[in-house]
């Protein structure tokens, strides 16, 4: 699995900086940047497949974490358009000038600082985490009643995000973006820098929840899993470990999302969506649970099956999707990489 | 001057403040021999008064068997004594200093009380093994588990448990593959890796062959006296052979205290197990 995805990071940047475009070998900048927007959704899998596959917590409101990460990111990148916007204004972002404000938000302060923005990437989401999760484990909320308040909170934050008053962006979101660290966006070898580093983080996302799951804490997830009474009569505080593998996963997913930006060049108040957060589960339904290689496998197929057939019969998609998921669920219910797992049980 | 006395005030090195003391829980403490004081426990669902002004003493050492009909709050006290139900009125001390109903099921079971359940529940998915490293006494916190290693010391004491429960050939498999009877020895090794000092075991019999009655009782008998044991049992030839100090409830309360000879003869217990 890392030697695949160690391959892919090489080789992927190579065939589209050093091999010309005449080549049959040669990958285009598009390619590219839409298998890095695959990799930012692998990880994002992940980090459900964390709590939903070893925990237990079937959360249907990872997709809030991971467009946070991305307006993180966002701002970051508004900010660094300076006055080469539409109305040329050094401070103000675009559609603050036309919304008529007078001053930057109090937080939009320090989004001009790219080492701020990434703290903000992972304080954001996991503040977010951390305080709901503390409420709902404290109290003993589980199973489909903490599915129904993870939906609710990212569609909480959908509505107040389409608002023009919060100062987001209303439903435009942010977009226009230009450069990154003082690279531009637009150009080839930016693009192949922000796939390698998906593929990076992608790869210590899945290290550090490998690290997880198979120390006595991911054992201990799992028991909650099945029996979360019992854990708490041996002495575990089931609470605490709820909330600290739910924030991390929070975290992951929020990266992810701060990766996926860059690469779409947009965020919108459309990825808190309830409809995106349950397409996740989706992904990991199918690649299998509560193996992370899984949640890779189920991420990348869905979401090129999405590209290839919304691109070749886009009325067809929901209703493939729709089939793909009722087929597995009747006859794989341990998704795609169970048949992997079934045949070396076999030999 | 003044801002200067209240400076000194406040910084006198001898006075710490209230929130600073660190909140220790009190050791177990039997000077008076006694362990577990169960004292004018009530509680009622939904009307139903489950446990009707309990009083029950259970020594230091002591195996102690409880017995009663269907429904005589057996459970329920055992629920009350782990956390999982708080009482509507009452007193439960564990030892002389530690207040049981100021505790929730972690603490308490930090505290040394360890409890099987009626139904033999262990965690499928896992390893024989890994159930009993879960169960292990030490350092519960959270960053300490994402570390956890198995040292050698360790790995000796799960050896010898596997032993005693009789399941050291089967240590790799999955729990949930394990016949009823073998779960429930399961359970109790698991109970005996947490070290408590006091054991709640609710129906250890239950699906076991008389052999391994035969064993469970053994293994009963020999954990008292280091440890005090508290049995729930239906199975009267199992009470009969491990049994020295029987307690039936009824209807939530004690009917009856003592001997199991004692208990057998007495009018009331007849009547409550027999009817008129």
């Amino acid at each position: 699995m890392l030697g695949i995805l160690a391959l892919v990071t090489v080789l992927v940047p190579m065939c589209n900086l050093l091999i010309p475009q005449a080549s049959p070998l040669h990958i285009s900048t598009f390619t590219m940047t839409l298998l890095g927007k695959y990799l930012c959704y692998a990880l994002l899998a992940i980090s459900v497949d964390l709590v939903w596959g070893y925990l237990g917590i079937l959360s249907l409101g990872h997709g809030a974490f991971f467009a946070l990460g991305g307006y993180a990111m966002g701002m970051y990148l508004m900010r660094q358009i300076g006055s080469r916007g539409v109305y040329g204004n050094p401070l103000l972002p675009d559609f603050m000038v036309f919304l008529n404000w007078q001053h930057l938000p109090w937080f939009w302060h320090g989004f001009q600082w790219f080492w701020f923005a990434m703290l903000m990437v992972v304080v954001v989401p996991g503040l977010l985490a951390l305080v709901f999760g503390w409420f709902s484990f404290r109290s003993r909320v589980t199973g489909v009643y903490l599915s129904i308040m993870t939906q609710a909170l990212t569609y909480a934050l959908l509505l107040a995000f389409f608002r023009n008053e919060m100062g987001f962006g209303g439903n435009n979101g942010l977009t226009d973006f230009k450069d990154i660290l003082g690279f531009s966006l637009q150009s080839d070898a930016t693009r192949a820098g922000l796939f390698i580093a998906s593929a990076m983080a992608l790869g210590a996302g899945y290290l550090s929840c490998l690290y997880i799951t198979r120390s006595r804490l991911g054992k201990l997830c799992t028991a909650i899993r099945d029996q979360e009474d019992r854990t708490r009569f041996i002495g575990y505080r089931v609470e605490n470990a709820k909330l600290w593998v739910f924030t991390f996963s929070a975290i992951l997913a929020g990266i992810a999302g701060a990766l996926y930006v860059p690469q779409v060049g947009i965020i919108n108040p459309t990825e808190f969506a309830p409809l995106g957060s349950i397409e996740i589960v989706i992904w990991v339904a199918m690649g299998g649970r509560a193996t992370l290689y899984g949640a890779v496998v189920g991420a990348l197929m869905v979401n090129y099956a999405k590209s290839y057939l919304t691109a070749a019969m886009p009325d067809a998609w929901l209703f493939a999707l729709g089939a793909l998921f009722v087929l597995v669920t009747l006859l794989l219910p341990q998704g795609i990489t169970g048949l992997l797992r079934k045949k070396e049980v076999n030999k | 001057m003044n801002v200067l006395e209240g400076v000194r005030t406040f910084f006198r090195r001898d006075q710490v403040f209230d929130f600073l003391i660190p909140d220790i829980p009190p050791d177990l403490d039997l000077t008076h021999g006694i362990i577990l004081y169960l004292e004018g426990i009530s509680v009622s669902f939904d009307g139903f008064k489950a446990i009707d002004n309990l009083n029950l003493y259970i020594d230091d050492g002591e195996l102690r068997c409880i017995i009663g009909p269907n429904g005589a709050g057996k459970t329920t006290m055992m629920d009350i004594i782990t956390g999982k139900t708080t009482p509507d009125s009452g007193s439960a001390w564990f030892g002389q200093q530690i207040n049981l109903l100021k505790m929730d099921e972690p603490e308490i079971a930090m505290a040394g009380i360890g409890r099987k359940f009626q139904k033999p529940t262990v965690f499928e998915h896992h390893t024989v093994i890994d159930n009993l490293e879960l169960a292990m006494t030490g350092d519960k916190r959270m960053w300490p588990t994402l570390n956890a290693r198995l040292s050698g010391e360790q790995r000796d004491s799960i050896d010898e448990i596997l032993n005693i429960i009789g399941l050291q050939k089967l240590y790799q498999d999955r729990a949930g593959s394990l016949s009823h009877g073998q779960k429930q020895w399961l359970e109790i090794g698991m109970l005996l890796m947490q070290n408590p000092k006091l054991l709640l075991v609710d129906e250890p019999a239950a699906g076991m062959t008389h052999q391994e009655m035969d064993r469970t009782a053994e293994l009963l008998t020999s954990l008292a006296g280091t440890h005090s044991v508290i049995v729930v049992e239906h199975d009267m030839d199992f009470v009969r052979s491990i049994a020295r100090k029987v307690t039936v409830l009824h209807q939530g309360s004690v009917l009856a205290e003592g001997t199991m000879d004692e208990v057998q003869n007495d009018q009331r217990v007849i009547e409550v197990y027999l009817g008129e």
